[in-house]
């Protein structure tokens, strides 16, 4: 009892004196040592990336996605532990069908934040309940444009033009903020964000990962869509294809 | 292409063909609402599918079978929904075609037909189709039977979509009309042969 928490760090639903949930700030902890993802907004679209770190060399590639489509024109990419991400996801996608099944319309990225928010939000109150353990980076495209979301363990959404969650999110947003986000499509952002990957990537340390990438843009018709690699050589090509754009 | 209020030719412009995600087309006949309303759950169905981002789709097979499922579902809860509906489609290189009816009655055929079809239309078919119809032989087959349709049915109207669907696509025709010919001898005086019949 003479640690950290003093006592209050076992209940959600129980203030410390000094006004903080305990629970709360341990989910986020969870957060923070996962793999990092990334998102930014750039002028015709989302993309999303994924560190997604490989527990074992016998897992087949590609499993235990990161990144999921909620509905056709958003997805959201997990951070933490997997199966909450997927409770969320799933609550997503019902909100969003359900969204269209009353309005006749796509759900606005907006709304969709807010209710995942919400839902989230929910699993903080109750003490037969406990926090996720997992952040979302929320993207979409509705008539309002390309839109990003992030949305923490607490419940709290905000809207970004570029953010990082995970093991390294601070370097990942320091590489962020060196973009230029308003004049840069998603086909150079895509390569930023798998250069930011594989960047704050350390070889040596870190466990073996793969890329998960995906976008909304023009080019995926509006529609979310993972892209696909094949790892190193894949990331390769895109280099060279960088090259390629800039010498024309 | 009628949307009927009772006997009433109300709507005059009704699509009843829709293609369902990627090898999959639906017609239906019967009630326009309750046709909307299995649209809105197939859009359901192929949206939830797509989201698992695997590569694979639903074919006819699939979206034959789940329109089954929720027309016998809703007829056992007294709440059918009324309509005949046709289902066909490509997918792998494997053709098929059936169809449902509104309380989950369901095959598949070589030719299907809904309503008076099934008594004007698939004689035809039985004696004319064979398997290797090119695309402008199955579509006269198709006019000839409409045609007949439209003579015998008396709230058939003369507007008519046809849709095609192969491996490479779906397209869905204008809306077009057929010519006809009421000089038929037989159609002089129709109560000849059926004395005291009206």
């Amino acid at each position: 009892m003479s640690s950290i928490g003093t006592g209050y760090d076992l209940s959600v639903t129980t203030f410390s004196p000094d006004g903080r949930v305990f629970q709360i700030e341990y989910a986020a902890k969870a957060v923070d040592n996962s793999g990092t993802v990334v998102g930014i907004k750039c002028k015709d679209g989302i993309v999303l990336g994924v560190e997604k770190l490989i527990p074992s060399k016998m897992l087949l590639a590609g499993s235990n996605r990161r990144i999921h489509s909620v509905h056709k024109h958003a997805g959201m990419a997990v951070a933490g532990l997997a199966a909450d991400g997927r409770q969320i996801v799933a609550r997503a996608k019902s909100e969003a069908t359900n969204y269209e099944r009353i309005y006749g319309e796509p759900i606005p990225v907006k709304e969709l934040a807010d209710r995942v928010a919400s839902y989230v939000h929910l699993c903080t109150l109750y003490w037969w309940l406990r926090p996720f353990g997992c952040g979302v980076i929320l993207g979409g495209y509705d008539r309002d444009g390309p839109q990003l979301y992030m949305i923490e363990p607490s419940g709290v959404s905000y809207r970004y033009f570029g953010t990082a969650i995970g093991k390294g999110r601070q370097a990942a947003k320091t590489e962020i903020e060196k973009l230029k986000l308003s004049d840069m499509t998603c086909k150079q952002g895509i390569i930023e964000v798998a250069k930011i990957i594989y960047g704050i990537h350390d070889e040596a340390k870190d466990k073996a990962f793969e890329l998960e990438l995906s976008w909304i843009c023009e080019d995926s018709n509006r529609q979310h869509q993972k892209v696909i690699f094949k790892h190193n050589k894949t990331l390769l090509i895109l280099f060279v294809w960088k090259e390629i754009n800039t010498l024309f | 292409m009628a949307g009927s209020y009772g006997s009433t030719l109300r709507y005059k412009n009704v699509e009843r063909i829709k293609s369902i995600g990627k090898h999959t087309l639906l017609g239906a006949s019967g009630e326009v609402s309750d046709f909307q309303e299995i649209l809105r759950y197939l859009d359901e169905l192929i949206i939830y599918d797509d989201m698992w981002d695997d590569g694979n789709s639903l074919g006819p097979k699939e979206v034959h079978n789940y329109l089954t499922r929720v027309m016998y579902n809703r007829r056992n809860k007294f709440d059918p929904l009324f309509n005949s509906l046709v289902v066909g489609g490509v997918k792998n290189g494997q053709k098929y075609l059936g169809m449902v009816g509104m309380i989950g009655t369901h095959y598949e055929d070589n030719h299907v037909a809904t309503g008076f079809g099934n008594h004007l239309a698939r004689p035809l078919m039985r004696a004319e189709w064979h398997e290797d119809m090119s695309f402008e032989e199955a579509v006269k087959l198709l006019e000839k039977c409409l045609l007949v349709l439209l003579y015998r049915d008396r709230s058939a109207i003369n507007k008519f979509q046809i849709a095609k669907i192969t491996e490479v696509g779906v397209t869905i025709s204008e809306p077009y009309a057929l010519k006809t010919f009421w000089g038929f001898l037989a159609f002089q005086n129709p109560t000849k042969g059926a004395e005291g019949s009206w």
